[in-house]
C-alpha cells in the first residue's frame, strides 16, 4: 500500500519534472522564434535580402586582397605597430586590473581572514565594477582626454579589476587552510600569512585566469579603438570608412587580427595547461 | 606526491643555487613589469596626453548632468527680451508668464540670480551686481562691448574681449554680451522637462494630479484614454526620447538573449562531433574544432562589421555576430565537458536495453545540463555588454544611440541619463542570470 503510494508520488513528480522542461523549453523556442521575427522587422535590411549580399562584401574584400598579390604581405606587415598598441593596451589593463583584482580578492574572501565588515562591501564593489560596460568608460575618457589608448586601457583595466577578482576570490575559498594556521601559530602577521601561506597555494591559479583574461581583454582592446581608442581598431575604421578601394587594407588587418587572436588563445591554452596540469583551455 | 628513495642528496652548493633562483624571479619579474609599464607610459604618449587632457569638459559634463539653466535673453535685433530653458525655442516661456526670479518691463529687466547676485539690463548695458566684488557694466555697442569693471586686477573668471564679455562669479550663474545680444543663464539642479514636454498640457503636474486626470472622465484627446495619453506625451518627449531609448534598450537585450540562446543551440550539436568520446571519425572531429576556433578567432568586431554590411542596422545584425562568435566559444566549452563525463551512467542506461538517442537522453544530458546551464547564463551576461558595444560599431541600439549624444555633446543630461538606463539593464541582466543560475543548478 505504502510501496504504491510511493510510486504514486514518483510518478506524479516526474510528470511535473516533465512538464516544466516542456514549459522551458517551449519558452525558450517562443523567444527565438518571436525575437527573430521582432528583430527582422526592425533591422533596416531584412535577413531574406541580406542573405544574398552576405558574401559580398567578404568576396569584395578578398578579391582586393588578392589583385594586390604580394604586397599584400607588406600591407600586414604595415598594420603590425597598430596591432602593437592594441596588444599593449590589453596587456597594460589585464597587469594593473589584475593588481587590483588580487587586492580585492584578498579582501573579499573569509578564508584568508579578511577583515569581516569589508567583505560584503568589496563584494558589491566588484559586482559594480564587473557590470560597468567597458563602452561607457571607454568613450566618457575619450571625450575627457581626447582620442588616445590609454582610454581604452583605463576601461578594460576597470573591468578586469572586478571579473578577476571575482575568479580570484573563489579560488582564495578553495585552498588548504592549515599553512595560515601554522603561520599564525607562530605569530605571523595577516600580511605574512598572505605571502607565504595563500600566494604560494593560489600563484598557479591566478596565473591561469590572468592568461585566460589577456585573450579577452585583447578582443576586448581591438572592438574600443574602432570607438576611438587607439590600435588595430581605429586603423580598421579608417579603412572601412575610404569604402571601396581600401579593401586590401581591411583585408590585411582582418587577417592580423584573426592570427594574433589565434595565436594568443593558443599560446595562452598551452601555457595554462601547464599551470593548472590538465591540457585543455577552458 | 611519490618520493624517491634514490634522492640525490641535498648540498649546500645545490640549496644556494636554488636560493639565488629565486632570488632572481623575485627581482627579475617585478623589475621586467615595471620596466614594460615605463615602456608604454612613453607609447602611449601618457606625458603629452596629460598635458592636452581636458578636465573641464569633465566638469562641464558633470554639472550639466545635473542641471539646467534657463537663459534670459535680450535680443537687439529684434529688440525683445526671450526666456527660455536651454535657450529652447521649444521650451520658451510666454512674456507674460516668466518665472518670478525675472521681471521684465519693455526695454528694461531685472534678473535675481539669488544670493544677492542681480543683473540689470537697461537698454543695451547690463550692470552685474556681484557681492564682495562690485559691479560688472558691459554695454553692447555697434563695434563689440565696452566693459567698466571695479577698481583692481580683474579675477579670472571674467573674461574681457572687445567682442566678448564673459561673467562668470560662480558655476551657476553666467552673464554673457556680444555686440547682438545680452544673455543671463540661471542654473537649477535637476532634469528639465523630464516627464513631459513644455509645451505639453500636462508640464508640471503632479503625480497625484496624473492619477486623477488618467482616471478622470474627461478626456484630453477625443481618440484615446486619458492614461494612453499620458504614457503617449511621455514617451514622445522631444527632449529625452523616452521611446526611442527604450525601444534601443530592447534591441541591445535582443541582440544579447537572440545571441546566446542561438549560439546555444547551434554550438550543443556540434559539440557532441567535436568530443573524442561521441565521434570516433577524426576528421570529422578536426573540422568541427577547426570550425569553432575559426568562428571565435574572427571575432566579435569583424562580425559585426560584415554583419552590418549585409543586414544593416538593427538587432538582427548585433545577435548573429554574437551568434557566430558565442558557437565557437560554447561549441568548445561544451565539447570538453563531453569530453570530461563518467561514462558509467552511459553503460548504465545502454544495460537497460536503451537505443542510442535514449542513451544521449538519460545518460548524457543530465550530466552536462549543470555546464550547459551555466556557461550559457554566464554568456549571457557577458553578452549584454558585449551588445553595447557592438552597438557603438554601427549595428544599433543603446551602444550607437550612446555615441550619437556623446557626438552631438550639447545635452548631456540625456548621455547620462542613458549611461544610467544602460548601466541599470546591464545590472539587472547580472542579477537575473545569476538568480536563474542559482535556481536551476543549486536547487536553492
Amino acid at each position: 500500500m505504502a510501496v504504491a503510494a510511493l510510486e504514486q508520488e514518483i510518478l506524479s513528480m516526474r510528470k511535473r519534472r516533465q512538464l516544466y522542461s516542456l514549459i522551458g523549453l517551449l519558452l525558450v523556442v517562443a523567444v527565438l522564434v518571436s525575437g527573430y521575427s521582432k528583430s527582422n522587422a526592425m533591422n533596416s535590411g531584412g535577413f531574406i535580402q541580406g542573405l544574398s549580399k552576405f558574401f559580398d562584401y567578404p568576396g569584395e574584400i578578398v578579391v582586393e586582397a588578392f589583385d594586390a598579390g604580394p604586397a599584400f604581405f607588406s600591407l600586414i606587415l604595415q598594420f603590425v605597430p597598430a596591432m602593437l598598441e592594441t596588444l599593449n593596451i590589453a596587456a597594460v589593463a589585464t597587469l594593473l586590473g589584475g593588481a587590483m583584482a588580487v587586492v580585492l580578492a584578498m579582501a573579499s574572501t573569509r578564508n584568508v581572514d579578511s577583515w569581516g565588515p569589508l567583505i560584503p562591501v568589496v563584494r558589491r564593489i566588484m559586482d559594480i565594477t564587473r557590470a560597468f560596460p567597458e563602452l561607457i568608460i571607454a568613450l566618457f575618457l575619450i571625450f575627457v582626454l581626447g582620442s588616445s589608448p590609454v582610454p581604452a586601457m583605463i576601461a578594460v583595466a576597470f573591468h578586469t579589476a572586478g571579473a578577476l577578482g571575482k575568479l580570484f576570490s573563489e579560488v582564495n575559498d578553495n585552498i588548504d587552510r592549515k599553512p595560515i594556521e601554522g603561520l599564525s601559530a607562530c605569530g605571523a602577521s595577516w600580511l605574512q600569512r598572505i605571502r607565504f601561506a595563500v600566494l604560494p597555494q593560489v600563484a598557479p591559479n591566478y596565473l591561469s585566469y590572468f592568461l585566460l583574461r589577456l585573450e579577452i581583454n585583447v578582443r576586448a582592446s581591438a572592438i574600443l579603438g574602432f570607438v576611438g581608442a587607439g590600435g588595430i581598431g581605429q586603423e580598421l575604421r579608417r579603412t572601412i570608412g575610404w569604402g571601396k578601394g581600401a579593401g586590401d587594407e581591411t583585408a590585411a588587418i582582418f587577417v592580423l587580427l584573426f592570427i594574433t587572436i589565434m595565436a594568443i588563445d593558443q599560446l595562452s591554452s598551452y601555457l595554462r595547461g601547464k599551470l593548472v596540469g590538465t591540457g585543455r583551455a577552458h | 606526491m611519490t618520493v624517491d628513495t634514490l634522492e640525490t642528496p641535498v648540498t649546500q652548493a645545490l640549496v644556494w643555487s636554488k636560493v639565488r633562483q629565486r632570488a632572481l624571479i623575485t627581482v627579475a619579474v617585478p623589475l621586467a613589469i615595471l620596466t614594460y609599464l615605463v615602456y608604454t607610459w612613453f607609447a602611449f604618449g601618457v606625458p603629452d596626453l596629460l598635458s592636452r587632457a581636458q578636465p573641464e569638459r569633465a566638469l562641464i559634463l558633470a554639472t550639466d548632468s545635473v542641471a539646467y539653466k534657463v537663459h534670459v535673453t535680450k535680443d537687439f535685433r529684434r529688440n525683445e527680451f526671450e526666456v527660455a530653458i536651454e535657450g529652447e525655442r521649444t521650451a520658451t516661456y510666454d512674456n507674460a508668464k516668466v518665472p518670478e526670479w525675472v521681471q521684465l518691463n519693455g526695454e528694461n529687466g531685472v534678473v535675481d540670480l539669488g544670493d544677492g547676485y542681480r543683473v540689470e539690463i537697461d537698454g543695451r548695458t547690463a550692470l552685474f551686481t556681484i557681492p564682495g566684488y562690485g559691479v560688472v557694466e558691459g554695454t553692447a555697442t555697434a563695434k563689440g562691448v565696452e566693459t567698466v569693471l571695479p577698481e583692481g586686477p580683474a579675477p579670472d573668471w571674467i573674461k574681457v574681449d572687445p567682442r566678448k564679455l564673459d561673467v562668470r562669479p560662480t558655476l551657476d550663474r553666467r552673464l554673457q554680451i556680444t555686440k547682438t545680444k545680452i544673455e543671463v543663464h540661471n542654473y537649477f539642479g535637476g532634469w528639465e522637462n523630464f516627464w513631459f514636454p513644455f509645451r505639453s498640457p500636462l508640464y508640471g503636474m503632479s503625480f497625484s494630479q496624473l492619477y486623477a486626470l488618467a482616471l478622470s472622465s474627461d478626456r484630453m484627446d477625443p481618440d484615446t484614454s486619458n492614461l494612453w495619453f499620458i504614457v503617449d506625451e511621455f514617451l514622445e518627449n522631444p527632449d529625452w526620447q523616452h521611446g526611442k531609448v527604450f525601444t534601443a534598450l530592447f534591441e541591445t537585450i535582443m541582440m544579447a538573449v537572440l545571441g546566446t540562446l542561438t549560439a546555444a543551440f547551434f554550438g550543443l550539436p556540434l559539440a557532441f562531433l567535436a568530443a573524442r568520446n561521441f565521434t570516433p571519425s577524426k576528421l570529422l572531429r578536426f573540422g568541427t574544432r577547426r570550425i569553432f576556433d575559426f568562428l571565435r578567432g574572427i571575432d566579435m568586431l569583424i562580425w559585426s562589421l560584415i554583419f552590418i554590411r549585409a543586414f544593416g542596422l538593427g538587432p538582427l545584425t548585433g545577435a548573429l555576430a554574437i551568434a557566430f562568435t558565442d558557437t565557437g566559444s560554447l561549441g568548445k566549452l561544451f565539447s570538453e565537458a563531453l569530453e570530461n563525463i563518467d561514462n558509467k551512467q552511459v553503460e548504465g542506461v545502454r544495460a537497460t536495453g536503451a537505443n542510442q538517442i535514449q542513451r544521449y537522453r538519460y545518460g548524457v544530458i543530465p550530466q552536462i545540463l549543470p555546464v550547459f546551464v551555466s556557461q550559457v547564463l554566464y554568456y549571457l551576461e557577458s553578452n549584454t555588454r558585449s551588445a553595447t558595444v557592438i552597438g557603438a560599431l554601427g549595428a544599433g541600439g543603446i551602444g550607437l544611440l550612446l555615441v550619437e549624444t556623446m557626438k552631438t555633446s550639447r545635452d548631456w543630461e540625456n548621455t547620462s541619463y542613458i549611461i544610467i538606463l544602460t548601466i541599470v539593464v546591464v545590472i539587472l541582466m547580472d542579477q537575473t542570470s545569476g538568480w536563474l543560475r542559482r535556481k536551476l543548478i543549486e536547487g536553492k
